[in-house]
Parts: C-alpha cells; sequence; structure tokens
C-alpha cells in the first residue's frame, strides 16, 4: 500500500485537533486549581472531592446510571429478539419493511424524536412524565442498534449450522439456548455497552420527555452551565466522557466485525 | 421391509420439477447413494428424507409409516453437511457429545460415547480442539463422529467428500466404506462424481432432472445402462446409433450407417425395425492392425486419428469409415513396449458379440 501524501497527514491533523482540542481543554481544566476556565494556575482534584459532595449530581448521576442499565439490558432483549427475527423469517413485504422500521429511529433527528415522544406520552398515552417516560425514550433509540448487530452477527453464520443442530435432535429451545446465544453473545455485548452509552450520555431525548421530578446527569450539567461552566462541570464532563470511551472500546472488542477500528 | 421407502415422491419449486414421481427402497445396512448431475434433484430427496423439505406428492417412509408431518428432530436419522457444519464456538469434544446432550443423556454416559466416536474416527486426541484449528479432513471426521455418535437408523451424507482434495478424498473414501461396514448404519450418500459412487456404494440410484433414470448394483450399472444418460454419465462410452435388423431370442443384428453390421445379444423382446444406440465400453474393444486377423464377428477398420497415453493404459480415438471416432481403451501390458500403435496407422477395432448393450430411444 502507498502512503500518503504529506498534506493529507496535515489535514487528518487538522481535523482531529479540531475534534479533540476542545475535549482535551475540558479534561485539562478539570484540574486547574482556579475557578475560571481562563488560564492554568496549578494542579488539583478538589473539583473531583468536590463532586463527591454535591447531592444534586449525585442523585443526577445515580438516575442517569440506573435508566441506562435497564433502558439497555431491555433494548438488548429486545433488539436481540428484532435481529433474530429480522434473519430467521421470510414474510413477503414485512421482510423488507421491518429492517426499515426499526432502524428509522437511529437515522431520525433527536429533537424530532423527542417531540413525537412527548406528545405521545402526554396525549396519547396520558402518563405522567418522570423514570418510566426517559425509559421507554432510551429502549426506543437503542433498541435499533441492538437489532442491527445482532442481524449482521447472524447473517455471518452459516444457516446450516441451526438446520444441524435441529437434524441432531435439538428442539428450538434447545437451539436457542445452545448455539443461537452463545454465537449472538458478543454481538449483545456490543449491543448493551452501546445502548448505555446512549442512554447515558443522551440530552435532546431526555430533555423532552423528563419533565420536572427527574433529572439525568447531560440535564443536570445543562442546567449548571446555565450559570455558568464552572470547573466542576469539567470535572463531570470528563469522568462522563472517560465513561462513554471506555465502553465504546469495549463494545469495539466484542464485536470487531460491526464497529471496525480498522478497514 | 425396507429400511426407508420413497413412494411416488414429487416435489416442485414454483414452476419447476425438482423431483419428479420418484420411488425407491433403501435397505437396512446399506450403502447407498444417489448420483446425478448438479441440479439433478439429489440433494432435494435428501432434504426431504432428513424432513426440512416435504414432498408436495408422495410419501416417505421409514420402517413402512410415514414420516409426514415429522419434523428434522424427531426423525431418527442424522445428515453429515457438505460444509460440515461444525459449531464454531464448541469444542471437538462439545460438538460430537452435541446430538447426546440434547437428548438428555447422563454426563458420564456423554464421555464414555464422545471418545468412543471419536476414537471409531481415528481422533482420538483431539477433543479440546476447536474446528477452526482442524484441517478438512479432521472437520469432516469430526461431522460424522458427531452424526454418528446416538446410533441413528440412517445417515445421510450431502457431497461431504467433495470439498476435500483429491488424495485426501481418496482416503476418506476407503475410511468411509471401513466406517459404514464397522457401524453396520444405513448411509445415504449424496453425490455427483460417478467414481466415487461407483466405488463407494452397494446400490446407486441415477437421477437425471428429478427423475430416477436407474438404481442398480455399482457393477450392473456399469456394464448394463438403462439408457443414454445413464451410459453416458457413468464412465466413458462410445455410442453408435443403430437399427435392428433382426433378432432372434438372445442375437441381435444392428445396422450403423455407413459402417455395416454389428452383431449383439440381448436378452430382452427386441423386435426388428426398432432404432436406438449401440453402447460400448472403450476398454471392451481391441485394436489391432490392419493386416492381423482376429477372430471376432464385429471388425472395422479405421485409422488412428488421436492418442492419449497414459502410462498404464493409452486412450485410442479410430477414425471408422463412416467417419464415427470411436474411443478403445489398451492396457500398455506387453514388456518393452510403450504402445502397440501410433496416429496415422491404419488399424482394425475389434469387439466380442456380446461386450456392448443396444438402448431404445
Amino acid at each position: 500500500m502507498r502512503k500518503p501524501a504529506h498534506w493529507i497527514w496535515a489535514a487528518s491533523l487538522g481535523v482531529y485537533a479540531f475534534l479533540y482540542i476542545p475535549l482535551a481543554v475540558v479534561v485539562l481544566f478539570s484540574f486547574n486549581d482556579s475557578t475560571l476556565n481562563a488560564q492554568w494556575v496549578g494542579f488539583t482534584t478538589h473539583w473531583y472531592t468536590k463532586l463527591l459532595h454535591d447531592e444534586e449530581m449525585l442523585r443526577a448521576a445515580a438516575n442517569s446510571i440506573v435508566i441506562a442499565l435497564l433502558a439497555s439490558s431491555m433494548a438488548t432483549v429486545l433488539g436481540a429478539m428484532a435481529g433474530i427475527a429480522m434473519q430467521r423469517y421470510r414474510i413477503r413485504y414485512l421482510s423488507r419493511a421491518l429492517p426499515f422500521l426499526v432502524l428509522t429511529p437511529v437515522a431520525m433527528p433527536e429533537i424530532l424524536l423527542g417531540v413525537s415522544l412527548l406528545l405521545f406520552f402526554r396525549q396519547v398515552l396520558d402518563l405522567t412524565l418522570g423514570y418510566l417516560s426517559i425509559l421507554i425514550a432510551h429502549i426506543t433509540f437503542s433498541l435499533g442498534f441492538v437489532a442491527i448487530v445482532v442481524r449482521v452477527r447472524l447473517a455471518g453464520m452459516e444457516e446450516s449450522l441451526f438446520e444441524a443442530a435441529r437434524d441432531l435432535g435439538a428442539t428450538p429451545w434447545q437451539i436457542f439456548r445452545r448455539i443461537t446465544l452463545p454465537l449472538i453473545l458478543p454481538a449483545l455485548a456490543a449491543g448493551f455497552l452501546m445502548s448505555f452509552t446512549l442512554s447515558i450520555d443522551d440530552f435532546v431525548i431526555t430533555f423532552f420527555v423528563a419533565g420536572v421530578g427527574v433529572t439525568t446527569l447531560p440535564l443536570q450539567i445543562y442546567s449548571m452551565i446555565k450559570v455558568a461552566v464552572t470547573p466542576e462541570v469539567n470535572a463531570v464532563s470528563t469522568l462522563l466522557m472517560a465513561l462513554t470511551l471506555t465502553l465504546i472500546l469495549l463494545a469495539s472488542r466484542f464485536a470487531p466485525d460491526v464497529l471496525k477500528a480498522r478497514g | 421391509m425396507a429400511l426407508l421407502e420413497l413412494r411416488n415422491v414429487t416435489r416442485r419449486f414454483g414452476n419447476l420439477e425438482a423431483v419428479k414421481d420418484v420411488t425407491l427402497a433403501i435397505e437396512a445396512g446399506e450403502f447407498f447413494t444417489l448420483l446425478g448431475p448438479s441440479g439433478c434433484g439429489k440433494t432435494t430427496i435428501l432434504r426431504m428424507i432428513a424432513g426440512f423439505d416435504a414432498p408436495d406428492e408422495g410419501e416417505v417412509l421409514l420402517d413402512g409409516k410415514s414420516l409426514a408431518g415429522v419434523p428434522p428432530e424427531k426423525r431418527p436419522l442424522h445428515t453429515v453437511f457438505q460444509n460440515y457444519a461444525l459449531f464454531p464456538h464448541l469444542s471437538v469434544s462439545a460438538n460430537v457429545a452435541f446430538p447426546l446432550e440434547v437428548a438428555g443423556l447422563s454426563r458420564a454416559e456423554c464421555r464414555r460415547r464422545v471418545a468412543e466416536a471419536l476414537a471409531q474416527v481415528h481422533l482420538a486426541d483431539k477433543g479440546a480442539a476447536y474446528p477452526h484449528e482442524l484441517s478438512g479432513g479432521q472437520k469432516q471426521r469430526v461431522a460424522l463422529a458427531r452424526a454418528l455418535v446416538n446410533r441413528p437408523r440412517l445417515l445421510l451424507l450431502d457431497e461431504p467428500v467433495s470439498a476435500l482434495d483429491a488424495k485426501l478424498r481418496e482416503q476418506m473414501q476407503v475410511e468411509l466404506i471401513a466406517l459404514q461396514r464397522e457401524v453396520g448404519i444405513t448411509f445415504v450418500f449424496v453425490t455427483h462424481l460417478q467414481e466415487e459412487a461407483l466405488a463407494l456404494s452397494h446400490r446407486i440410484a441415477v437421477l437425471n432432472a428429478g427423475r430416477l433414470e436407474q438404481l442398480d448394483e455399482p457393477d450392473k450399472l456399469y456394464a448394463q445402462p438403462a439408457n443414454r444418460f445413464v451410459a453416458d454419465f457413468i464412465g466413458k462410452i462410445n455410442l453408435i446409433e443403430v437399427e435392428v435388423t433382426a433378432a432372434s431370442k438372445v442375437l441381435l443384428t444392428l445396422k450403423a450407417p455407413g459402417l455395416g453390421e454389428i452383431a449383439a445379444t440381448d436378452p430382452r423382446p427386441i423386435q426388428a425395425g426398432e432404432r436406438g444406440a449401440f453402447a460400448l465400453r472403450p476398454e471392451l474393444i481391441r485394436v489391432y492392425g490392419h493386416k492381423e486377423s482376429a477372430d471376432l464377428k464385429n471388425r472395422f477398420e479405421g485409422r488412428v486419428k488421436e492418442l492419449l497415453y497414459l502410462g498404464d493404459v493409452t486412450l485410442y480415438k479410430v477414425e471408422l469409415a463412416n467417419g464415427f471416432l470411436i474411443e478403445a481403451l489398451m492396457t500398455n501390458a506387453a514388456p518393452g513396449r510403450a504402445k502397440f500403435h501410433e496416429v496415422g496407422d491404419a488399424v482394425a477395432v475389434c469387439w466380442r458379440h456380446d461386450a456392448g448393450v443396444f438402448l431404445r430411444g
């Protein structure tokens, strides 16, 4: 393979700088011993300690984690079912429509999804906004992702594997338990982790469906920066960033064929 | 009673009749082969026996009882798939244990039977390996062990050897024969390779375009093909267009246009005036120098047009008076001589009156 020309190196360096310098600044200033994000004074972990004693922040974090765990678990189960169904059954018309219907929420502008879910919860279901509405919304936008990952994984499997299992005397449940499930496990892990990051980071949709009672971490950060971008916000953003990054790296390890690091 | 029977089985896919009115019976302990070119319906028949497909008409019977409505997992027969279909996440032992475990056998019993099955296919030391660590031949053996471990009534093999290279294939064929004799389980083998079918089988069903052309033992199939398709598909053969001019009880006189009369035998009642083909295997023809006399009734002069020297044998293509190119195979068994004739030599081809077969139509 040819080596890329110098100007390509320079251009990509520029792009990466544009993407990552703002993030680096946030991380840097979360360790800055000053209340202002203006100049570097000295190293401190004071803001992190302060975070740990901020009740409101801790409650928001707990909400986010509980919702993310529940939403990604549910999305994984439902998404896996959708993925398996899409791969296994060939139903006229529906076979083409189903993947499209499942994937649409993934591609839909978030603000649209947020508004429509809000209208649906309030006008149609007459649901009090809170935990449940956030949970349903998060499951909705994560499910499609799990379904794709599972379907891609299954598409790479020979159909004869499942026929062989059946031929050797396995009931449909035994085939699922002993063959299908172990084979799609990496996809489930990847799907779960991706759903978790989508859920814990989500702001736009949650903003619409959260109501007044429940606050998640991104909503809390938003309400804090309405006053000012304090070093505490930097610190919590840094933690969120680290968590997300870890989960994405984990996910790409589980399903390298789906989330390819290299072409 | 036959172990497995197909009665007037027909299967259609849209407008295509993949299997047309096939009736056959497979006996217990037999090595039975379904042979035919790709698209002849042999795999469809296999899938109907396994239960992955169902006939549109007719029925499949096991021990005289119809298998209609019995799903694959409930049929006491297993398939060795063309691509082996080993479970990639399970070790060799776990793959072989799979049918025992789903049947609910005890752990100790599973272990004992798995060890036995792996020993049978000479893989006793590979139990801990995973399928991706095995060679093609080893995968094949694991698939065989897995399909045989809970002693099915019938083993279906879908072109299991065709993915292997030539040398390994021959070795696996020898092992398959030995294995079948050892376990005594009925094998139903599907292949498009006629040599493989001849070498392995007790009986062969030749299929073409969904129809059963002939069902017989390998040597009968080879010596007495029922029609042009079987004659042409199995081995090399010369097909000479002829008309019957005289027919007595067993003796036939055939007239080949531009060539003359051919004497042949046939126990079937054949009428003078029938048309068809005279089928003659190349190894039944002798090629003499044109001055040598041969005490054979069927003697036709010609010229060697081409020859293929193959070491142990030479294939001569001799052009006869009517332009027909007849193939004759002679062993090079004379010491000190590589071959008997050269290209361009005037020769005479001869064969015994009972050497060929008259094929109607």
